[in-house]
């Protein structure tokens, strides 16, 4: 019953955000021939593997009912943190190493948050609001707020592996790395998580009704403090690839981005008041996401306008279920 | 025991502590920096840092008042002040003086405060008509607004203005800071507001239970819709403070206050689901956020440290507001409120 009831919604939100994407494909190669290419999609997939491990963390967080502000201050915590360890006590360490231990401080610090929420019973959004800036204060304070550009050599090695490498007909170089692998290990972890084991239905079951779900013997403090540890580790994850990526640990990158993030989940159909939300939604979101940044002056819009198109998508994306839903309640009434 | 009992009463409202909070935060820095804290200078640099941020904690005060959120402000303020920045720029000869000057000020500033007004329309038609969630619907606006700011300025800052526009955020009335005065004065007709008059009764009714508002037959349309045209208003004020102390506008200045703003409210005491929240617990939190920030900064603390301790006295208060075995305040909830 709670399944065809919100198959029905959300497939509506993502075929609309589907369609957006094709929409905005076609007008973009009608503008330029070159646009439906493969080193377009690599680049979109290149610049979705962070996003997209952030995203999928923040749509956990949605379908628990709660929001979760500080991912990104995780993310550099556990990068920067990493980093600088590795550079002066070992710098030889392969380069999982250093993702172990970046995982490892996302998880701690994910911990803390859930401390907060699962016992002391605080708001989500306040929680993490607070623990954002006690995050980012903590690393700029005491662990520092240098830019470090040279990275453990195995951590600049690791963004050399490429998947996939090749030359485009007209000469340019495509190339895939890794890493994105990492993100489709994400999805796939996530995906079962959720859709196969008895706490991804607690999960949704929380995000549907705490009351509900505690009274059919759901331990939800056990379930929310997973869930914080797990986005945590999402975290140091991504943040650690980031900084591999563009091969430089910068302490003051990432934060800010957490509500565009949000914005992804959102616009893919997670909803806020929790128990729904899709991994596939949430890739959709944020390939339109990464598709307007990246491409947006290919069909004629210039750069200036990204942030608008980008709130009109918000704005359309959650308004049309929203009002759908006003007007189907008003009927029912 | 019964000796107990009065201090546990006086400590029972999140504002009672908030002001202990204040009070000990102001004599902790008055004790580590002698000096330099208690200077007349000090007093009115804080006075010309702080209204800024609290004028954006009251609009995000009211929105919360009603169980939404407001994470426009920034970009409504921004908005506002780049339109009557460009205004300013584009019909007005920066070397204006007199009476000429001030007639062109008066219409920059009416003008913006209609922007942030418009702004806040469209904000609470997404709330109140197409049934958007207020954190999306503003989260999603706030991007269009900054996106248009950009889009008007190209992303540069706008500058070159008449000498009055400087007057409002950097000159004293009295001694005392414009900037200051502008805030008290705002903060008195939101307190009125939302007190003694039925608006504000109906906003807190609305907060406190939708439900038993519509059943009680108020206009809940029209109620948010003048909610968040309020906030956008006050959000245009605020970015006109921004300009006139930077003396330019541009479309990310003020960028850190957002979150600032909901801390600040939240901090204040106003409960983030509604219903709940005094203009005296915002200006109490203001006070110690800006005692913290000043206090340490003599003591040479890092700006970065002072976010640290914004974060812990949140999530502080927060523990103490809401785990009543926690020690004060402990069983009292029925009688100490309202």
């Amino acid at each position: 019953m709670k399944k065809l009831f919100s198959k029905e919604f959300l497939t509506r939100n993502e075929t609309l955000v589907g369609v957006v994407i094709i929409a905005f494909c076609i007008l973009a190669s009608f503008a330029d021939a070159n646009f439906m290419s493969i080193p377009t999609l690599t680049d979109l997939m290149r610049g979705g593997i962070v996003l997209g491990i952030f995203a999928v963390a923040a749509m956990l967080v949605l379908v628990s009912g709660g929001i979760d502000v500080s991912f990104t201050a995780v993310a550099v915590f556990a990068m920067y943190t990493t980093t600088l360890f590795l550079i002066n006590y070992a710098p030889d360490m392969p380069w999982y190493f250093a993702f172990a231990i970046s995982i490892i401080i996302g998880a701690g610090l994910g911990a803390i948050n859930g401390v907060f929420i699962a016992w002391f019973g605080l708001p989500t959004l306040i929680v993490t609001l607070g623990t954002l800036s006690i995050y980012r204060g903590f690393v700029l304070t005491f662990v520092g707020s240098k830019l470090i550009s040279n990275l453990p050599p195995d951590m600049r090695g690791f963004s050399r592996l490429m998947m996939v490498r090749g030359t485009n007909a007209d000469g340019s170089f495509y190339s895939l790395p890794w890493a994105f692998a990492a993100l489709v290990g994400v999805v796939v972890l996530t995906w079962f998580i959720l859709q196969r084991t008895m706490l991804g239905r607690a999960i949704f079951a929380i995000g549907g009704s705490v009351e509900s779900a505690r009274r059919i013997g759901i331990n939800v403090r056990a379930v929310q403090f997973f869930i914080y540890i797990y986005v945590g580790a999402l975290s140091g994850l991504a943040g650690i690839i980031h900084a591999s990526m563009s091969r430089v640990a910068n302490p003051f990158d990432l934060v800010g981005l957490e509500l565009s993030v949000i914005a992804a989940v959102v616009l893919g159909g997670a909803r806020l008041i929790g128990g729904h939300g899709t991994l596939t939604g949430t890739i959709l979101g944020v390939s339109l996401i990464i598709l307007v940044r990246n491409s947006l002056i290919v069909i004629g819009i210039p750069s200036t306008w990204q942030s608008v198109a980008i709130g009109a998508l918000i704005l359309l994306g959650t308004g049309l279920p929203a009002w759908q839903a006003k007007r189907a309640a008003a009927r029912a009434a | 025991m019964s000796n107990l009992k009065p201090k546990s009463n006086l400590l029972a409202s999140p504002e009672a502590r908030l002001a202990l909070i204040a009070i000990v935060v102001f004599v902790v820095m008055s004790i580590l920096s002698p000096g330099r804290f208690l200077s007349v200078a000090n007093a009115t640099s804080m006075a010309f840092q702080f209204p800024e941020f609290a004028i954006l904690a009251l609009a995000m005060t009211v929105t919360m008042l009603t169980g939404g959120i407001d994470l426009s402000v920034v970009g409504t303020s921004n908005l506002s002040a780049v339109f009557a920045a460009t205004l300013l720029t584009q019909f007005v000869d920066p070397s204006l003086t007199g009476g000429d000057m001030f007639m062109w000020l008066g219409i920059a500033v009416v003008a913006a405060i209609c922007v942030g007004m418009l702004a806040g329309l469209f904000n609470g038609i997404l709330v109140a008509i197409f049934g958007l969630p207020p954190i999306l619907a503003t989260l999603g606006s706030g991007l269009v607004f900054t996106g248009l700011a950009v889009a008007l300025t190209g992303g540069s800052a706008v500058m070159g203005f008449p000498v009055g526009v400087a007057w409002l955020g950097n000159e004293r009335l009295f001694g005392i800071p414009i900037p200051l005065i502008l805030f008290v004065i705002l903060a008195l007709i939101i307190s009125f507001v939302l007190t003694r008059t039925s608006f504000g009764f109906k906003i807190r009714m609305y907060g406190a239970n939708p439900l038993a508002a519509e059943f009680a037959a108020l206009d809940i349309d029209k109620l948010l819709i003048k909610v968040y045209v309020l906030s956008g208003a006050l959000s245009a004020i605020a970015g006109l403070l921004i300009m006139s102390r930077a003396n330019s506008a541009k479309a990310d200045y003020g960028s850190s206050y957002l979150l600032l703003a909901v801390l600040i409210a939240v901090l204040g005491g106003v409960n983030p689901y509604g219903g709940y929240g005094k203009i005296i617990g915002v200006v109490l939190a203001v006070l110690s956020m800006q005692f913290l920030s000043s206090g340490l900064n003599m003591l040479q603390v890092s700006n970065f440290a002072r976010e640290l301790i914004w974060g812990v006295l949140l999530i502080f208060v927060m523990i103490v507001n809401t785990q009543k075995s926690f020690g004060f305040g402990a069983k009292k909830k029925s009688s100490a409120t309202t």
